[in-house]
């Protein structure tokens, strides 16, 4: 299968900070890949060399088959970038911005009006199309944001925490649109630190913490290696000494707040848990989620 | 030939913008050359007595030449300094064009375009009006169109190297105080420059708005010598090169990181 991204031993240092600390990454064509990981875990580092705005410290790196150092605009003018912080034009109108970017790649004025048209339509914004990009709720921006990242028709699309900031709904617009860019064919490469849009989007990914690759694979696959089934979830009362429950759970983790036992049946582990006179004010069973795994490889949640 | 491409797409952006608000723009470039004629050329001027040192010739014409020169070196110092912030930390329209084709130098060259042609667009402007108010001592004044658009560029381009640097716009305030504002004054637009104490001449030298005031003023009333023109222009012309190569400078380790 090809490879739209190869990476060894990839580093990229800010001074003397190691920002990125080597990491070996391939993204295969028509996948969504993704890179889970706390801020300040290198994901938005990795991005922008992918996306050949910065240079790597060290390592070899290769994207869409030509090397970013050489090739920056070659490759450039092949995917799309969707920036962490939205960098609209706010003082043009929503086609404008779309046309504007289109003529950055080069194509012609009559081409840039036909793509805004059916990016328009695609980010659900053609109502909207005249007006200025100001006033726009932050879920429209980011629609926008991600449409005219998609002028040059690109082969691999870049998404640095695309839904960060966004309430439920404009989340699920969003996602809706990511999922039919895939089903389209278009390779994703997703930063997020949100554990669920990790598993809703993302075929494979890795785990970053500290620069460096924790675990990589499928979600479920990493949610079976690196977790139980299900998770019980005891809260106390804040302060409270919590007991001992190691016995009932094949793991147990101490949160501030609560316990989470790790067990292949959450149900059964809460009735031997109430059985030992164990008392906690809340209790929940849940499945496993890439939360757990990362707080097993890394001893830390995801977000604070 | 690809340079020159990328970077007309930034100067487009700019021009798709200016055809939305043009009549913002449009009445401030054509106020402002009428209010200061007005004002100082023959309000203020029609106190002023001629003298042989500004060659015997109305107020109101010798002050034309130079007003052009200091009104683009303003209209420069605005351009290149909270515009090109905002590019940066506000509305972050740079880091969308570098995800782009378009490379740090050439988003810089872009800007210059269009910083250069708005600064010539605004001269053209100026000498109309100062024509219509008779003003004009000669046809010859329509060269401080290209010498006043050569002068701004001369104190943008340095500008814009400075500006890209910067965090936060504390420091503007300090340049439109202390630097922009005895440029304006101090150049020999006002007065000729013989006036001021010896000590401050070499300081005069060293603003792009005395080469350029110098360049109009003598283009206009045919005083100025071929070595002399020739002089100045080299000067303003190796401070916009300069300023080219040290504002890509900073483009490229703000946009490249």
């Amino acid at each position: 299968m090809e490879n739209l991204v190869e990476a060894k031993a990839l580093t990229k240092h800010f001074g003397t900070f190691e920002a990125v600390r080597g990491i070996d990454v391939e993204v295969r064509k028509g996948e969504a890949f993704g890179f889970l990981g706390p801020n300040g875990a290198g994901k938005s580092s990795t991005m922008r060399m992918i996306s050949c705005v910065s240079g790597r410290t060290g390592g070899d790196l290769k994207v869409l088959g030509m090397d970013p150092d050489r090739d920056g605009p070659r490759i450039r003018a092949r995917i799309g970038v969707v920036p962490q912080l939205d960098n609209l034009d706010l003082e043009l109108t929503v086609r404008q911005n779309l046309q504007v970017y289109g003529r950055y790649f080069g194509m012609s004025r009559q081409k840039c009006r036909e793509k805004a048209v059916e990016l328009l339509e695609f980010a659900q914004l053609a109502d909207r199309a005249d007006q200025e990009v100001e006033p726009l709720s932050g879920g429209m921006k980011r629609r926008l944001t991600i449409a005219r990242s998609l002028v040059n028709d690109p082969e691999l699309l870049l998404l640095d925490e695309p839904t960060t900031g966004l309430d439920p709904q404009a989340r699920h617009l969003l996602w809706d649109r990511l999922f039919r860019l895939k089903q389209d064919g278009v390779t994703l490469i997703i930063t997020t630190h949100y554990m669920d849009e990790a598993e809703q989007l993302c075929d494979r990914l890795v785990v970053m913490d500290g620069g460096r690759i924790a675990a990589e694979g499928a979600p479920s696959e990493l949610i079976n290696r690196y977790s139980t089934k299900e998770v019980l979830e005891l809260r106390f009362q804040p302060g409270a000494e919590k007991p001992d429950l190691e016995r009932f759970a094949e793991r147990v983790e101490v949160l501030p707040d609560r316990l989470l036992l790790y067990t292949q049946d959450g149900e059964h582990t809460l009735a031997k848990v109430h059985e030992h006179g164990v008392q906690p004010i809340q209790s929940l069973v849940r499945r496993s989620s890439l939360e757990d795994v990362f707080l097993r490889l890394t001893g830390r949640t995801l977000v604070d | 030939m690809q340079t020159l491409r990328a970077s007309w797409f930034g100067f487009e952006k700019h021009w798709l913008w200016y055809r939305r608000n043009w009549r913002a723009t449009a009445v401030s470039s054509f106020l402002s050359p009428l209010l200061f004629l007005l004002a100082l050329g023959l309000g203020f001027g029609s106190q002023v007595q001629s003298t042989a040192l500004i060659g015997g010739v109305p107020y109101l014409q010798y002050l034309a030449p130079a007003l052009v020169v200091i009104t683009a070196v303003q209209g420069a110092t605005f351009e290149s300094t909270y515009a090109i912030m905002s590019s940066f930390l506000w509305q972050k329209t740079y880091i969308g064009m570098v995800a782009t084709p378009i490379t740090p130098a050439q988003v810089l060259y872009g800007q210059v375009l269009w910083i250069g042609s708005q600064l010539f667009a605004r001269s053209v402007v100026f000498v109309v009006i100062a024509a219509v108010l008779g003003a004009a001592a000669s046809p010859a004044i329509l060269w401080s169109v290209l010498f006043a658009t050569l002068a701004g560029l001369a104190f943008s381009c340095p500008l814009i190297a400075y500006s890209a640097t910067l965090d936060k716009p504390d420091s503007f305030n300090t340049i439109f105080r202390f630097v922009l504002m005895p440029m304006t004054l101090f150049t020999g637009a006002f007065f000729p420059v013989s006036q001021l104490p010896d000590w401050l001449l070499p300081l005069v030298w060293l603003t792009p708005a005395w080469h350029g005031i110098e360049l109009a003023r003598g283009t206009t009333f045919g005083t100025l010598g071929f070595l002399s023109g020739l002089g100045h222009t080299v000067y303003l012309a190796v401070l916009v090169a300069v300023g080219v190569v040290l504002a890509a400078r900073s483009f490229r380790r703000r946009l490249a990181v």
